[in-house]
This record gives structure tokens, C-alpha cells and sequence, in this order.
């Protein structure tokens, strides 16, 4: 069983949480995924490894309440278990090479653009993060992004923080001022990632999108979370989660991800339900 | 005096259009005055061509002798001797090809049943016996398992009943393998899997689910820092292969693995469950092998209606007989001599239709069965809104990627000489991982000879 050592709300709709689990803790680097499950009878999901602990065996997860399991793991506590927590697995963030990169994150995909921005400044690479949420109630790790950037744009849709605008617009500016970026890693939504691409390919630099597909196993036997890429077909699990965002097709990868959109709604209402019912 | 029918018993079954609503076992077994009967054909051959066609050598007319005398006790203690999982292989055996194509029986008239007479035996233990196994008195070595899978169970079993200390690792939340993920209820009920593992447990086998040896951890890992002294690669074939068609990676295409994987290991056919699977309303298996035959039964029992696509023909179907039949029976269609060339999308991004050559037969290939090829021009088109790739399954690459030194086949395959002892020390390798997808019973085998390697190389170090 994998205790939940601690468990910090970071927004109404996102949470934070430490789960020991010291040979995934042992193995994890940024870039990284893993699967759980709370129950018995629960699905399998993969959340990307937002930290980890390797002296205390933890790893750290973010994640949104959108669906029937996040909202079941949400109304765990510290102190209680997780029933299954497999991983590390897919492959680390690559940071061979690099000297200057652009973030650019996201909502929660925030929560898995900040280890990589982490990790790239340890390494001594100069980081530009730039970050977008919906409005002010939503942001998260503001603080954590800035201590590890040397640039920081906080965008918003509502300018109710930061600027108002998207991501990409924040990033054209950047560039067109003159940043030249080795790459560009953007970690968020499919559709923002796919403007963040087509962007990127206007000026030409190389760029990497960090795919969250539907899966189950995590280890390359369902094929689930397969896309394409260059005209390929690829596994997220094993080959990603990391690609070349100039050649994912994010059309078909934002179809796909809408393939159980109507059972996970219903699913997730089933939940509020129940626990609606149990508190009164 | 033998019972000389020239029929097998017949194994009562639920009727067709029952089971094809519901995920409960098919077969239900002899009852004990059937398996008396069936025994009692049995000629007792002294020169046991049967044995012969069983892949771990089960002295099949000394248990079938027992089982006629109302010995059951007796008889599942022989079958035990040779075969770690009699309840499971007297399900999933192909015994048309194995045991039961060499029984003498067979040369005028059916063979015994010896599948079904191993299936009774080892269903009346389990009802009956719940004292679990003793632990072994301990040897103070330990081994790694990977993979929980037959060959993986088998190999472990074996090794704890010598005394080592066994852990296996798995990467899935529950152990079995493809006994777990890949075959279906209604043809091996999920509790006859867990006691098995229950019994290995009892013999002192450590069971790590969760852990993906490759990735959480390494072989050399297990070797170096936690004091494993060998290592059993039964890591299976679970990679699914594609056709490459146009259309492959629409909505409501899955592999077989991924579809059969929602429905025995998430439970998604339960009404209640998280997971979910959509078999749609008219679904399109392609494929010809068992795990074809499993994916449109439970297809099928979602309420589907279901086609199997097979680019030659019935003969060539790699299924077994038996699987093609309660197939038939439930209502799937076989569309023969046909084969996917592209899938068709509605506005959605759903499967609409998937479009197929028609073939016809030529010159054997190189695996003996006749060729299918192309009729130029000829296509039809079969509207579905689920399509089902089941055209094989290869090794994962995960651990030969993160093993050094450990040589593989070109294919992925691990090479392993007769006893499993693969290209890096200590390290031994069996089943699906070294031969390609292939059965339960050889699977086993590989696990069951290996152990025994392991258990020399240990002693003699």
C-alpha cells in the first residue's frame, strides 16, 4: 500500500500530493509518469511525477479533479493509501545539449512543466517560462516557477492575473524580441500544445510537447495511447510521453482523447453523488 | 472391461443463446458420474502415446487409471507432479493438438477427454481440499520471477517447493498474466487463477505486484543490491501488432489486448465499473487465433453484433476447434478470405466502416499454411462502429532495452538455450517472452524446466 505522507489543495480544482513509494522515488526523473489506482474495483490512471524524494522514498503528484477517479482520490487524506502506484514509467525529459529553453505551461500541465523547468536549471540551462491559466483563482507554483526561471510570464485569459492573453502570444513575443531558444517544451492542454507547435515552426525552433494520452497498462501491451508522429504510430507509454510537437498529430490525438468523454462525465456525477450522499 | 463409445462424454454446456448474454463460465464441467465414464475409455496404452503429445509429460493413463477407480485425490496428486496449473490447463489446453491427437481412441471414434477428465480432477480438489500446500523448509537462496504469467507461476511454484525464497514481479496491479488480462471469465473463471496463486502464496512465494522490472528496477539491481542469485524472465508477449491500415487509430479501434484487458482485468463489462469499453453496436474482430475467438465472444456478450474478418480460410483458423465452435454458436459470422485494407471515419473521428480485399488461397507459405492473396479489384465494405486488432502479439522490449547483455532475436524474442539459460549469467528466460505468443501449457513448461536449471546452477556455484 502507498501512503499519501501528505496532501496540499493548490487550487479549488487542483491538489498536491506525497505518496511513499520508494522504488518508483528511487528511479523517477522529471518527464516521468505514473499509474494508480485507489481502489479495488477503480480505473488505472497516469499522472506525470511532478516531484520526487529518493532519501525519503515519496513522489510527489498534481492533479485536477476531472473525472470519477481524480475526484475519489481527492477525497483521500493524508494518512490513508493508494491501492496501486506503478512507475517510474515512459522516458525521462532529454536535457542533452541545451543551453537556453522556452516552458511554456499550461493549467495543470503547470504541474509536470515545472519539474523539467527544475531539472534544466539545476542543470545550469538558462529557463523562460512562460505560463497561462484561466484566471487568478486557478494559478498554481507561481513561486516555484519563478525561483528556477530567469524569465517569468504569467499569462491569464481574463487578465485577472498577469497578462491577459494566451501563452502563445507571450511566447511570439519572446521570440520576436530576439530569444533564441535551443527548445521549447510546452506541457498543457492538446489544443494550446498544438498552437504552441505551430508557432514554434514558424521561427524554426525545435520543440517537444509531453503527451497525456487515455491508457491503462503503461508499459506498451494496450496501445491505447497511441498517436502519430511524423506519420508513424507511436505508444506514449513506451516511446513518449515526449514528442517532437512539430509532427504529432494533435487533431487525431484530441479525438481520441475525447473517445469515453460522455462515461467519464457520468462516472464523475455517479461519484459526486455518492459522496454528496455520504455527508448527509 | 473399457467403455467403448465411441464418443466422448459430452461437457454439459450453458445454452448459447444464455451464455452469449453473460460472462459466466461455458463449459460446467463433468459431473462425477460423466468423468467415471469418460475414465473408463481410457485403454491404458503401456506405450502412453498421450503422454507424448503433453508438453510437461503428465502420466496421463496412470491418472485417468485413478480417476476410473474414483481415486480423484490420487489422480490430481499425479497430474500435480508434472503441471503447476491442472485446473487452468484443463481449460485452456489445446488438447486436439496435444494429448488427445495421439490417444488411440481417437484412431476410430473420439479420443478420451482427457482435457476434460484433467479439468474434473482438479476442480473436485479445489472444492473439496482447503488445506493449502505446507511452506518448504527454507534453503536460505532467493530467486527473481518476472512476470506472474504461466511460465512465471510455474517456474516460481517449483523453485518453492525446493526451498528458495521466490519473489515475483509484476507490473500490473494483479497477478496471472495473461490468465489475468488476456482470457476471458466465461472460459477461465478469475478465482480458479487466484487460488493457484493463493496455493503459491501458501508456499511462501512473495507476490510484488506493481513493479516494472525495467523500469522501477533493474536485473542487475535485483542481482547486485538485493541478493537475488537468479533471475527467470517470464515476461510474455504482450505488445500488440497493427496492420498499418489507413484508419488504425480512429476511435473505436482497440487491440485486442486493450480491449480484452478492459473487460477480464477492469471488469469494464460490470455495469458499476470505472473503466469503461465500448464494443459498440456492430463490431469487426480481425483475426484467426484464439485471442480473436475471446475478443468477439466478449464482444458479442457487450451486445454486440460481431463479424471475424480471416484472410484465408475456416481451415486454416488458428483458433481451436472447440473456441470456433462456441463461437459460432453464439452468433458470431466469419467473413473468410477477407482482409482489412482501410478503416472509414464518420465526422466524429469514429470508426464508420472498415474495407476489406477479398483473397483466395495460392502455394503454402513459409509457415506450411496456404497463402492468401489479393483478388485485384474485389472489396467490400462492412459497416461497424468497433473494429478489433487481433493479428499477434510480440515481446516488450522493456526489459531487453534496459538489461545488459541480455541477446534477443531479431523479432524481440530472448534467446535461451534448452534449459532457459539466456546469454547473461544466473539469468534464465521462458515462454511467450523466448518463443513468440504461444500456449498456457508450453508456457509452463518452459517456467517448469528452468526452475529446475536454476536449482542446479545454485546448488553447484
Amino acid at each position: 500500500m502507498f501512503e499519501i505522507l501528505e496532501k496540499i489543495s493548490l487550487n479549488p480544482t487542483v491538489t498536491l500530493m506525497k505518496i511513499y513509494a520508494p522504488r518508483v522515488a528511487k528511479k523517477a526523473e522529471a518527464g516521468q509518469f505514473i499509474i494508480l489506482r485507489t481502489d479495488e474495483d477503480g480505473e488505472r490512471i497516469p499522472l506525470t511525477v511532478a516531484d520526487y524524494d529518493r532519501q525519503n522514498g515519496t513522489v510527489t503528484i498534481i492533479f485536477q479533479i476531472v473525472g470519477a477517479t481524480t475526484e475519489k482520490l481527492n477525497h483521500l487524506n493524508q494518512g490513508d493509501c493508494l491501492h496501486d502506484f506503478a512507475g517510474p514509467l515512459g522516458r525521462a525529459t532529454e536535457t542533452d545539449g541545451l543551453k537556453k529553453v522556452a516552458v511554456v505551461g499550461g493549467g495543470v500541465g503547470c504541474a509536470i512543466a515545472y519539474p523539467v523547468a527544475k531539472k534544466l536549471s539545476n542543470l545550469g540551462v538558462e529557463v523562460h517560462s512562460v505560463v497561462g491559466f484561466r484566471n487568478k483563482d486557478l494559478v498554481i507554483l507561481e513561486d516555484e516557477f519563478r525561483n528556477v526561471s530567469s524569465k517569468f510570464v504569467l499569462m491569464s485569459d481574463d487578465g485577472s492575473v498577469g497578462e491577459k492573453g494566451l501563452v502563445t502570444d507571450a511566447l511570439r513575443k519572446l521570440i520576436e524580441s530576439g530569444e533564441k531558444y535551443d527548445r521549447v517544451i510546452t506541457i498543457g492542454p492538446l489544443i494550446m500544445m498544438k498552437f504552441v507547435c505551430q508557432l514554434t515552426k514558424e521561427f524554426d525552433v525545435p520543440t517537444v510537447a509531453s503527451m497525456n494520452p487515455i491508457m491503462i497498462d503503461g508499459t506498451g501491451m494496450c496501445g491505447g495511447c497511441r498517436l502519430t508522429v511524423g506519420g508513424q504510430t507511436k505508444f506514449a507509454c513506451v516511446d513518449g510521453p515526449e514528442f517532437d510537437g512539430h509532427l504529432i498529430d494533435f487533431d487525431e490525438a484530441m479525438a481520441r482523447g475525447a473517445m469515453y468523454r460522455p462515461f467519464e462525465r457520468n462516472a464523475h456525477d455517479k461519484v459526486c453523488n455518492l459522496f454528496k450522499k455520504e455527508c448527509e | 472391461m473399457p467403455n467403448m463409445s465411441l464418443e466422448k462424454n459430452k461437457m454439459p454446456v450453458q445454452e448459447p443463446d444464455v451464455r452469449n448474454k453473460n460472462f459466466s463460465e461455458v463449459a460446467l464441467g463433468y459431473t462425477e458420474q460423466q468423468a467415471l465414464d469418460e475414465a473408463q475409455r481410457c485403454l491404458n496404452c503401456k506405450n502412453k502415446p498421450c503422454v507424448s503429445g503433453c508438453p510437461v509429460q503428465i502420466d496421463i493413463p496412470a491418472f485417468i487409471a485413478e480417476t476410473a477407480k474414483g481415486n480423484f485425490e490420487q489422480a490430481y496428486k499425479i497430474i500435480s507432479e508434472s503441471s503447476s496449473l491442472p485446473a487452468v490447463c484443463g481449460r485452456v489446453c489445446p488438447q486436439e493438438n496435444q494429448c488427445e491427437c495421439k490417444c488411440i481412441r481417437g484412431k476410430k471414434g473420439e479420443p478420451v477427454g482427457i482435457g476434460r477428465l484433467e479439468r474434473f480432477v482438479a476442480d473436485r480438489h479445489n472444492a473439496l481440499c482447503d488445506t493449502p500446500p505446507e511452506k518448504p523448509v527454507s534453503n536460505g537462496h532467493k530467486c527473481a520471477v518476472i512476470g506472474s504469467g504461466p511460465s512465471g507461476l510455474a517456474c516460481a511454484g517449483d523453485l518453492a517447493k525446493k526451498g528458495y525464497d521466490v519473489t515475483v514481479f509484476e507490473a500490473l496491479h494483479t497477478a496471472g498474466g495473461v490468465l489475468s488480462y488476456g482470457i476471458p471469465e466465461f472460459r477461465l473463471p478469475k478465482n480458479i487463477v487466484q487460488r493457484e496463486i493463493e496455493n503459491l502464496k501458501s508456499l511462501g512465494v512473495k507476490i510484488e505486484t506493481n513493479t516494472i522490472v525495467g523500469k522501477s528496477v533493474s536485473i542487475d539491481e535485483l542481482m547486485n543490491d538485493e541478493g537475488f542469485e537468479a533471475v527467470f524472465i517470464g515476461s510474455g508477449a504482450g505488445l500488440p501488432r497493427f496492420m498499418n491500415i489507413k484508419g488504425e487509430n480512429l476511435n473505436g479501434v482497440y487491440s485486442a489486448n486493450e480491449f480484452l484487458t478492459r473487460i477480464n482485468l477492469m471488469k469494464a463489462y460490470k455495469p458499476d465499473s470505472d473503466t469503461p469499453v465500448k464494443a459498440g453496436t456492430k463490431a469487426v474482430i480481425v483475426g484467426g487465433g484464439n485471442v480473436a475467438m475471446d475478443s468477439a465472444r466478449c464482444a458479442r456478450r457487450l451486445g454486440a453484433e460481431t463479424y471475424i474478418v480471416y484472410r484465408r480460410t475456416e481451415k486454416e483458423l488458428p483458433a481451436r476447434a472447440e473456441e470456433i465452435e462456441h463461437a459460432k454458436e453464439e452468433g458470431i459470422v466469419f467473413q473468410f478470405l477477407t482482409n482489412p485494407v482501410e478503416i472509414k471515419s464518420d465526422e466524429k473521428g469514429w470508426v464508420k466502416s472498415i474495407v476489406c480485399q477479398k483473397m483466395q488461397l495460392s502455394e503454402p507459405d513459409a509457415s506450411g499454411r496456404a497463402k492468401p492473396v489479393p483478388i485485384p479489384d474485389a472489396f467490400v465494405e462492412i459497416d461497424c462502429d468497433c473494429v478489433i486488432m487481433s493479428i499477434g502479439t510480440s515481446p516488450n522490449p522493456l526489459i531487453k532495452n534496459t538489461t545488459d547483455g541480455l541477446d534477443t532475436q531479431k523479432w524481440g524474442g530472448i534467446i535461451a538455450d534448452e534449459d532457459g539459460l539466456t546469454s547473461k549469467t544466473a539469468v534464465y528466460a521462458g515462454g511467450d517472452a523466448v518463443t513468440g505468443a504461444a500456449t498456457v501449457i508450453l508456457a509452463m513448461g518452459a517456467g517448469k524446466k528452468s526452475a529446475q536449471a536454476i536449482d542446479e546452477y545454485i546448488k553447484n556455484k
